[in-house]
């Protein structure tokens, strides 16, 4: 008997949740306000990215050309595609020493997949992902960046 | 009746008349054959391509996005254009398939379902086979189509295409009986299989009014197992996308895929179309008897705009169903027929006879 029961519970137990997702479809349906996708080369213009979104990498440089990075290296080998290539340079400071510095900071975009481990492993903070994402060109070559700006130099060696 | 203003049937006989007092008898018939062949064929394309959109549309706005917007006017000429790229691309020869076994499928599934059309009908006087047994005729023809697939994944030479094909037969097996069970209730109240005179049966109210709970439990049990039948989610284990790849077509290219992918649609189309004529009373307006006034604006409206009117009521139900309900295992599939949906059939059939017998129904 409470076998039958259970079989005609189930019934009205199974149709009373499928008309409950039907009615959340349903509102979906009509809502036609809420819609979430946009229409991308027509709102150019205003579109704005979100403050996570990973377009591609950058090193912020400041007002006056300086940046964070000190050339050590570690974003090299962090990075699990070999797309960062840090080839760092020497200079002798005033007092004498001899100190390394970042000579080029080469970034192939082509072969990064955006899994940030650069941007956190970097000691000084130098990395960052910029909202850039229109990123298609006719050369290949043009996805290899150098990172540092020209005549940059790291933000410490102002202090001294 | 004041529908009656609309009938269609004139025409025709005009335009039969015309074929036969200008050609000899053999030619006007072959005339009216390829006449009514090519109509049903643009039908079929157009009814085909616009059903594609239309469930894209309706997905489109059910997870919250615009959905295909790019091709004219809202994206209106957008599965055109989908037929124009389908046509132009390459069919695949496959290695050690079967070849003409895999080349004929298509053609089967296509035609079982374009077999089923013909005896719909669309308006009054607008019917192009009016059988004596017109609902055993569409289900004897669009249970052909099942021999389709299953040829189409035997043929391919593929494990996938395989699987996708038997999982298809045993569930088109299975849900078969449902349907049919569930058509049989309105045969009982209406005493007859002809298409035409169910619909003339429901002058005075379609049978989903007229047969009360029984009707409308075997509205929902046919609606079920229609979309069962035709493969479509949530019951598309035949194709499964995340585990078949696509089933029984996989190995299909170019414009034969899209055979199946039009087939589909249209096996869509006749079943909500079975629905909207046996449930929904096809062409016949909304009659409520004694409301004088009330059936006379509704015969206002021609009869094929309530045809259409009701089918894509239907084909609305289906594909909201599709876009709410995740995919069911194949054991779930065949709990739901066999424990489910064919004993509430069986019993629905011997209350509606009950029902008929005492004519607690409303006449
Ligand atoms: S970006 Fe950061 S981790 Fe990479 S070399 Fe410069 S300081 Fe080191
Ligand atoms: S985001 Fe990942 S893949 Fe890209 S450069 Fe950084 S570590 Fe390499």
């Amino acid at each position: 008997m409470k076998s039958i029961f259970d079989y005609i519970a189930g019934i009205f137990k199974g149709v009373w949740s499928l008309l409950k997702g039907m009615t959340i479809t349903g509102k979906y349906f009509i809502r036609l306000d809420k819609i979430v996708t946009q229409k991308y080369p027509e709102n150019r213009k205003k579109l704005k990215m979100y403050d996570r979104f990973k377009g591609e990498l950058i090193m912020p440089h400041d007002v006056n050309n300086f940046h964070k990075c000190n050339g050590c290296g570690i974003c090299e080998m962090n990075c699990p595609n070999g797309s960062i290539e840090v080839i760092s340079d020497k200079i002798i400071t005033s007092e004498g020493k001899s100190k390394r510095i970042i000579g080029t900071h080469i970034y192939h975009l082509s072969m990064c997949t955006f899994c940030g481990l650069c941007v956190k492993s970097c000691p000084s903070n130098a990395l960052a992902f910029s909202q850039e994402f229109e990123h298609a060109v006719f050369d290949r070559n043009k996805l290899t960046k150098v990172l540092n700006n020209p005549g940059s130099s790291l933000v410490k060696d102002l202090a001294e | 009746m004041g529908y009656q203003k609309y009938d269609l049937a004139p025409l025709t006989h005009s335009i039969d008349q015309y074929l036969y007092s200008h050609l000899s008898s053999t030619w006007a018939f072959l005339a009216e054959m390829t006449l009514i062949g090519v109509v049903f064929l643009i039908f079929y394309a157009v009814i085909g391509l616009y059903l594609v959109l239309a469930e894209r549309k309706v997905c489109a706005f059910m997870q919250n996005r615009i959905g295909p917007n790019r091709v004219g006017w809202y994206g209106v000429l957008q599965t055109i254009a989908d037929l124009f790229k389908l046509l132009l691309k390459e069919l695949i020869t496959i290695r050690k398939a079967d070849k003409l076994l895999f080349n004929i499928a298509p053609f089967i599934v296509i035609i079982a379902s374009f077999l089923g059309i013909a005896a719909i009908p669309f308006a009054m006087g607008l019917h192009a086979i009016d059988f004596n047994i017109g609902i055993f005729y569409i289900m004897a023809v669009s249970s052909v189509g099942v021999v389709g697939i299953l040829i189409a994944g035997w043929s391919s030479n593929n494990k996938y295409s395989l699987i996708g094909a038997m999982r298809s037969g045993a569930q088109i097996v299975s849900y078969e009986l449902s349907v049919g069970l569930s058509l049989l209730v309105i045969v009982i109240y209406s005493g007859t299989l002809q298409l035409s005179t169910l619909v003339e049966s429901q002058a005075d109210g379609w049978w989903i009014i007229k047969g009360h709970i029984p009707a409308i439990l075997a509205f929902f049990v046919f609606v079920t197992a229609g979309t069962a039948e035709t493969n479509r989610g949530p019951f598309d284990l035949a194709e499964a996308e995340s585990e078949l790849t696509a089933g029984f077509h996989t190995e299909y290219s170019g414009i034969k895929f899209a055979f199946f992918f039009l087939a589909e649609y249209m096996n869509m189309f006749l079943v909500a179309s079975v629905a909207a004529t046996v449930f929904l009373g096809g062409w016949m307006p909304l009659h409520i008897p004694g409301l004088e006034g009330f059936n006379n604006a509704m015969d206002f409206i021609p009869p094929i705009v309530w045809y259409f009117g009701k089918t894509a009521f239907v084909i609305f139900l289906m594909m909201w169903i599709k876009w709410t309900f995740p995919r069911l295992r194949i054991d779930q599939l065949l709990n739901l027929e066999w424990k489910y949906l064919l004993p509430i059939n069986l019993v629905n059939i011997v209350v509606v006879a009950l029902i008929v017998l005492m004519g607690w129904y409303i006449k």
